[in-house]
């Protein structure tokens, strides 16, 4: 007998990671972006999308809040805020 | 003070409250809260300890290995994978007669992934030598964690124990939580003073060879310590008690068992859902109760016998299994009870973080009162179940 062993590629998206998220998600200010990319670069859910400058923003169904995309940011452009804001 | 925090946090309170010279650790969810907050105190110099990084579990448990051998408390925190990583070097802790102090944050494991809680991971080292206990709330967590050293560093005993505590449940579930004050375990928990270590002055070796001429007796040292811990540690929960002023370990908890006719037999966190579930039933007049295992090795036959010899059904409810037997926990309850009523049920449900409710619970004890069962599976979706290999 198999279980729900195999899954078809692309199935981790049916994971709504998003949900895991506690206290704070990233803002995106997009004032000083220089779209250097090192957010979208950091994200380890690969959840942050842009090309332009002041164009980035982050996939909220996916991530984690895990605040990396803020920390690396060298124009400080994202903030983490409370997860009501 | 009663603080409301995660129960990962409490332990660490009580941790750094045991005053370790040594952690060392991994970070492995759901554990990683737990080392996280340790680090943020030797960082801010509120715990006097060194804050070891290393780049495994099997590294983690080696560096707590070493260091209690030097005569130093220590202590380490792992889950699922990690623990299962570090299980070579765990063996040689108890086979060593080191007194290391483990949490481990239960969690299913691979494969498929899971970061979820279930109780595979410490259940599949229940072989190791290591003294097992498991917590029902953040407080027994922090409890516990306390009276851990306590018993491990007993000169008669010397053996490491591992404090489990369901992962999320517990470690992300926040509840407020005594945390006591210094001065009360200090006065509970002296420094730890080894009674063999490695010293330049008085040359020492650890872990030497055992040859046939001499191996079987250091297991059978090993199965008469854990005995013996059968004793002690429902006297730590006295002393415990007298001092704290709230209850400490025992072996089994029993509850609105005496009059019971059905007892439902489990451990962990669930302990709590089962206890809601059977205040339902008791305000319906319903003659059931609940046996909590606290201590699973050293495993305590006579208490579970004792407090489940006048039942008419008992059913085991496990968060792992022995794939290819049954649940251990009910295999082990079982055994006590050969050719001998009551019959003895087993159930195995909430593998993998599936969530066990009230009603999880009333479809077990549906079932039970029904039929007689050995490995009845709850919650399963037939759907998800094929006869055939296939590509969902």
């Amino acid at each position: 007998m198999f279980g729900p062993l195999v899954g078809k590629p692309g199935s981790s998206k049916n994971n709504k990671t998003g949900s895991w998220r506690s206290f704070s998600k990233p803002k995106f200010l997009q004032k000083e972006c220089i779209a250097c990319g090192l957010c979208k670069l950091i994200c380890p859910e690969g959840c942050i999308e842009g090309k332009e400058k002041n164009t980035y923003r982050s996939d909220y169904l996916y991530c984690k809040g895990c605040g990396l995309c803020a920390y690396i940011c060298p124009k400080k452009d994202i903030q983490m805020i409370k997860e009501q804001e | 003070m009663r603080q409301f925090i995660e129960g990962s946090f409490a332990v660490a309170e009580a941790v750094k409250l045991c005053k370790p010279g040594v952690i060392s650790a991994y970070p492995i969810t759901p554990q990683t809260h737990i080392v996280e907050r340790l680090a943020d105190f030797v960082a801010s110099g509120e715990l006097n300890a060194q804050f070891v990084n290393v780049e495994s579990e099997h590294s983690a448990a080696s560096v707590v290995l070493g260091a209690v051998a030097t005569g130093v408390r220590v202590f380490t925190a792992t889950s699922s994978q990690g623990l299962i990583y570090m299980s070579e070097v765990l063996f040689n802790i108890a086979g060593m007669r080191l007194p290391v102090v483990m949490v481990c944050a239960n969690r299913a494991l691979s494969a498929p992934i899971n970061i979820w809680n279930d109780q595979q991971d410490a259940v599949s080292l229940r072989d190791s030598g290591w003294i097992q206990l498991y917590a029902e709330n953040n407080q027994e967590a922090f409890d516990y964690t306390l009276q851990a050293y306590k018993i491990a560093e007993n000169h008669k005993i010397m053996l490491p124990v591992m404090m489990n505590m369901d992962g999320f449940i517990l470690t992300h579930g926040m509840e407020t939580v005594d945390v006591s004050e210094q001065e009360l375990i200090d006065k509970f928990l002296p420094p730890y003073q080894a009674p063999y270590k490695l010293d330049i002055e008085n040359p020492m070796s650890f872990g030497l060879l055992g040859d046939p001429s001499l191996y079987l007796e250091t297991r059978y040292a090993l199965q008469k310590t854990l005995d013996d811990t059968l004793a002690l540690i429902p006297q730590v929960g006295k002393e415990f008690a007298s001092i704290f002023g709230r209850n400490g370990l025992d072996l089994v908890e029993s509850y609105c068992l005496d009059d019971a006719k059905i007892a439902i037999v489990s451990m962990g966190s669930v302990c709590g859902t089962i206890k809601d579930y059977i205040d339902q039933e008791r305000a319906k007049g319903k003659p059931i109760g609940l046996l909590k295992i606290i201590s699973f090795r050293p495993f305590p036959k006579e208490a579970i016998f004792n407090a489940l010899k006048n039942m008419s059904k008992v059913l085991v409810l496990d968060k792992s299994i022995s794939l290819g037997n049954e649940g251990p926990l009910y295999t082990e309850v079982k055994s006590l009870f050969a050719n001998k009523k009551p019959k003895i049920n087993g159930f195995v449900a909430g593998l993998g973080g599936r969530d066990i409710t009230l009603q999880t619970i009333k479809d077990m004890v549906a079932i039970g009162k029904k039929s007689d069962t050995r490995c009845e599976f709850l919650g399963l979706k037939e759907g998800l179940l094929k006869e055939e290999f296939y590509v969902s």
